[in-house]
């Protein structure tokens, strides 16, 4: 679809900046990729590797071990709930159900209106606090199926925009460093094969 | 870690310092220092089992499979030996049980998801993952569950398919594509039980590179389109030979089954290509089954040919021959065939008075340049700096580009690049300078000048890659750039990259143009109606020669044509006679690289039809033309090659000549270039035509072997973004190209790795073409672009 847009060119290569190398920045650039369109489309990630100097396929590679990057269009709220031991204990399952009952679709699938997607997560380290959910990250704890409705109820009215951005943005403020505060770009005849604190030592 | 102090024990202190001994199995092994232990036990035979270790490749320790057991200070511990670096006094064994466990654990575990579908699969017969399952692994495995599944092959380039059952992760391909060619355009993709190998979506492995995936993938997972389902491994007979593609001479195994080629593989020859081929070179044998092949000599006969017997066709060429005029015969190419082609047409010529002659078709550069101090691809790999005068490598000598590449990537050398466009190896060169055709010679004198330029030079040695960059410009402008280094850098030496496979052994041994009539003389004389028999020993000048306009006088104004190739090329089907050449894979011999490093070619199968060596033909008609010849065996002919050039040697014969090869020095006869021409300035709305091959054209090697003929682009002309808004013409839209001599229509492409005011045009590709506008008496062409 989409490559990155000028403001976020230039915010890319302020976050290039920050790093010896350019290719370092490979992972914050597909956030921001995933934020301008909500996935991060194939057209971002041949723009991120022409910005960091990798090819479409590297950017692709690392981009695909992560799930949290979408390469598909998913909803402005995806919907995480966990269902491993302690939140499945906690009626996790009947949450997932009614979840899927309430919005019309199934585990893993988006609503129509592109409003909501359903996922069904790996533990989210929330175990105490059993069943517990995320929206676009965001935790909602013991969560009950009224509540479920209400948080939908709420999300579909607009009245959690300021707690719960859209799908892709990782946070509603952005993080600036000055540039005289970032490593900036190194001579490639200074950077090693080996990180700092390796130089010297053998490998046993 | 401290180091252990050796110097209190009885054993003499080792000379070298960096000489370690280890024990494998109780055996003493010496090792350098920085070896890991499975290269320090392959050296003596102790074979440990890997998929993923790969000598000229980066360690990773992906597969786990080469575990070995060290001794350390709390006993024997399992590491894993393509990683870990031997260590003066390391005790290492490689047959304890619990090796044997862990090297049965990891085959089955690489075997938990495999398919084993082996009685279907290519690699069946020579699959590491299936030999080393049968010799280090169990025999059984305990996992009953269903297997991963996967879309079965799917293509990932025109050449290459992916079965990712069959993957075992083992991230030989993927480092090849990173780390030797530069083209990394697969990766690992997902993670877990999905990983798996992957192009981005719609952008294919369209590597020049990528048949050596295959070649070096463990398992069945990459096949290559034109072998796959072709032959079982154990089907196959095989010879060890040399590519001839182009100059670099590559060793490859030839493999035939039922005397059809099947398959080259590259071997690993240290001084040259480290077990790497291009596609190219890897997949153009199926020219050689072409059923396109001459099987027969013909005689034209009005529009068409007739086939004739051989001894009605020598017999009419030997007419021929002794009815021409003094000092009107001809001879244009040979540097397709072997050197003992060349020493045998040389010979003829020589017998004959023939004094006009080229191995080249005015697409290189003079012989003198074999005249400079010569450099070996490893001279020019070693150190200092290398200054490229060259076309674009990775298009035309792309194994030369893998040596480079590794060479600037190891921090061994530094490139310095002069070129009409950017090409594969601008950027890994230090310094890259865009010089407009006809002005290389002053660019180059201008950056001698600059002091950090000299400092460098001065630091080491220096290697000029010298060669044809741009086939509309004339051949003095790279040879006067040559001579400007040479005059900066008295100690520097040159590796000559001249097009086809053998050009330098046929220059070298007898086909070099005498009295400075070289291809473009020749074919002017021809056209004026002073030559009476042209024989073209493969050479094809109406698709070769960049001035088409002189191809065709020159053929047309000759009075009789004799063609000896393996296909009617555009220029045979203007032949009278025709007789059909031994291609490669069907004759022995040697050949001779850009290096001058002799090797062996080697015949596999039965050659086409009733077709015979060059070298054959050239006897023939020596004996029919009445000198007394004793040539009746190819050793024959190498000796007396040897009796003839002394530096030849009698160790350069097709038996004696090893894997590696000799590097002889036998040096043509220099010839003056024809006046130097200044090439004066371009007018601001004109553009400098740039005109350079890439892999992939109308190549007859090419468009008759059916898996590469469509991997070549169509012609196009290539304007730097700029120009092509000032031109005002839409990308890919059709514009019209002239100048005083013609005028074509051709689709422009805006490309920013051409710089302003250039023009570049793939040379022999399908569509117009562009050398209708080129002429050989102007020393650059300039031309007109307009939108249409």
């Amino acid at each position: 679809m989409a490559r990155l847009t000028d403001e976020n060119i230039r915010l890319a290569q302020e976050i290039i900046g920050r790093y010896p190398k350019p290719r370092s920045a490979t992972i914050p650039l597909l956030h921001l990729a995933q934020e301008q369109d909500g996935y991060v489309t194939n057209d971002a990630m041949a723009h991120i590797g022409e910005l960091v100097g990798a090819s479409s396929a590297e950017v692709f590679g690392t981009a695909s071990f992560y799930e949290m990057f979408k390469f598909e269009p998913v909803g402005k709220y995806l919907i995480n709930i966990c269902g491993t031991m302690s939140c499945a204990l906690l009626g996790a399952e009947e949450l997932m159900h009614h979840a899927e009952e309430r919005l019309g679709i199934k585990m893993g699938s988006t609503t129509a209106d592109g409003q909501f997607t359903l996922e069904r997560a790996e533990c989210q380290a929330a175990c105490t606090e059993a069943p517990c959910l995320q929206v676009n990250y965001r935790y909602r704890y013991r969560v009950t199926p009224g509540q479920l409705d209400t948080l939908i109820d709420d999300l579909s009215a607009g009245k959690l925009v300021s707690e719960i951005p859209a799908h892709g943005v990782v946070a509603s403020v952005r993080q600036h460093i000055p540039a005289d505060r970032g490593v900036g770009a190194v001579a490639p005849e200074t950077v090693t094969e080996n990180p700092v604190w390796l130089d010297g030592k053998a490998a046993l | 870690m401290t180091t252990i102090d050796t110097t209190d024990t009885n054993d003499m202190p080792p000379q070298d310092p960096n000489a370690v001994s280890i024990t494998i199995n109780g055996r003493t092994v010496a090792a350098r220092k920085g070896d890991l232990i499975i290269a320090a036990a392959d050296s003596v035979d102790e074979y440990i089992p890997r998929f993923c270790y790969h000598p000229r490749m980066s360690s990773v320790g992906m597969c786990r499979q080469c575990m070995v057991e060290v001794e350390g200070p709390r006993g024997p511990m399992m590491v894993v030996s393509c990683m870990t670096p031997v260590a003066d006094g390391q005790v290492v064994r490689t047959d304890t049980p619990q090796v044997k466990r862990a090297q049965e654990g990891m085959i089955e575990l690489l075997l938990a998801n495999h398919p084993l579908d082996c009685p279907v699969c290519d690699k069946g017969g020579e699959c590491p993952l299936q030999d080393q399952a049968f010799s280090h692994g169990a025999g059984e495995s305990r996992f009953v569950e269903e297997k991963r599944h996967y879309e079965k092959p799917i293509p990932i380039s025109d050449l290459v398919f992916l079965d990712r059952e069959r993957c075992i992760l083992c991230d030989r391909c993927t480092r090849f594509a990173d780390e030797v060619a530069g083209d990394p355009l697969i990766s690992f993709t997902q993670r877990g039980n999905n990983t798996q190998v992957m192009t981005f979506p719609d952008e294919p492995f369209a590597s020049y590179f990528s048949g050596n995936t295959v070649q070096i993938c463990p398992v069945g997972a990459l096949t290559a389109s034109p072998y796959r389902f072709k032959a079982r491994p154990w089907d196959l007979e095989q010879r060890e030979s040399t590519c001839t593609t182009c100059s670099v001479g590559c060793r490859t195994v030839v493999q035939s089954s039922r005397d059809e080629l099947l398959r080259f593989q590259g071997v690993d020859s240290d001084p040259v290509n480290w077990g790497w081929l291009c596609d190219k070179g890897r997949f153009n044998f199926q020219s050689t089954n072409s059923d396109d092949r001459l099987s027969t000599p013909q005689v034209k006969s009005g529009d068409s040919f007739v086939a004739i017997s051989w001894s009605e066709a020598m017999e009419t060429v030997a007419r021929t021959i002794r009815h021409a005029r003094e000092g009107s015969i001809a001879i244009l190419g040979g540097a397709r065939g072997t050197n003992e082609d060349a020493f045998m047409w040389g010979a003829l010529a020589d017998a004959v008075g023939i004094t006009m002659k080229d191995a080249q078709l005015d697409d290189g550069l003079p012989a003198s340049v074999f005249s400079y101090s010569q450099a070996t691809i490893d001279s020019a790999c070693a150190g200092g700096t290398v200054i490229l005068l060259a076309p674009d490598l990775k298009e035309e000598l792309p194994v030369l580009y893998l040596r480079l590449r590794d060479a600037v990537q190891k921090k061994r050398i530094r490139l310095i690049e002069v070129s009409s466009h950017e090409t594969g190896l601008t950027k890994y060169a230090w310094k890259s300078v865009r010089a407009e055709s006809g002005t290389t010679a002053q660019v180059v004198a201008a950056l001698l000048a600059e002091a950090e330029i000299s400092t460098q030079l001065a630091s080491g040695s220096v290697v000029v890659v010298a060669g044809r960059p741009n086939l509309a410009e004339a051949a003095s402008h790279t040879m006067e750039a040559i001579d400007a280094v040479v005059a900066a850098a008295p100690s520097a030496s040159v590796l000559p990259v001249l097009r086809r496979g053998n050009v330098r052994g046929a220059l070298s041994l007898g086909l070099a143009p005498s009295n400075g009539k070289d291809a473009a003389a020749i074919l002017e004389a021809s056209a004026a109606g002073q030559v009476d028999c042209l024989i073209l020993l493969g050479a094809d000048p109406l698709s070769d020669v960049a001035d088409i306009d002189l191809a065709r006088r020159g053929i047309a104004g000759a009075k009789f044509v004799v063609a000896l190739d393996t296909f009617l090329s555009a220029s045979a089907s203007h032949a009278d006679i025709v007789l059909p050449a031994a291609a490669y894979g069907e004759k022995d011999g040697t050949t001779m690289n850009l290096e001058g490093r002799v090797t062996s070619v080697v015949q596999k199968i039965t050659p086409r039809g009733t077709s015979r060596s060059d070298w054959m033909v050239a006897v023939e008609l020596l004996s029919l033309l009445g000198y007394e010849t004793d040539f009746s065996t190819l050793s024959d002919v190498q000796q007396a090659m040897a009796q003839k050039f002394p530096g030849f040697g009698s160790t350069t014969t097709s038996v004696a000549v090893k894997r590696d090869g000799v590097v002889v020095s036998v040096t043509p006869p220099t010839s003056t270039l024809s006046a130097s021409s200044v090439a004066g300035p371009r007018n601001s709305y004109e553009f400098r035509l740039d005109l350079s091959r890439k892999l992939f054209d109308r190549a007859v090697g090419t468009i008759t072997s059916q898996s590469l003929e469509n991997l070549a682009a169509e012609a196009q002309i290539f304007v730097h973004p700029l120009d092509l808004d000032r031109i005002g013409a839409a990308d890919g839209a059709n514009v019209r190209i002239s100048n005083s001599h013609s005028s074509i229509v051709l689709p422009i492409r805006p490309a920013s790795f051409v710089p302003r005011g250039t023009a570049w045009v793939p040379f022999n590709q399908l569509g117009a073409d562009v050398r209708e506008l080129v002429r050989r008496n102007v020393s650059v062409v300039d031309v007109r672009i307009e939108s249409m």
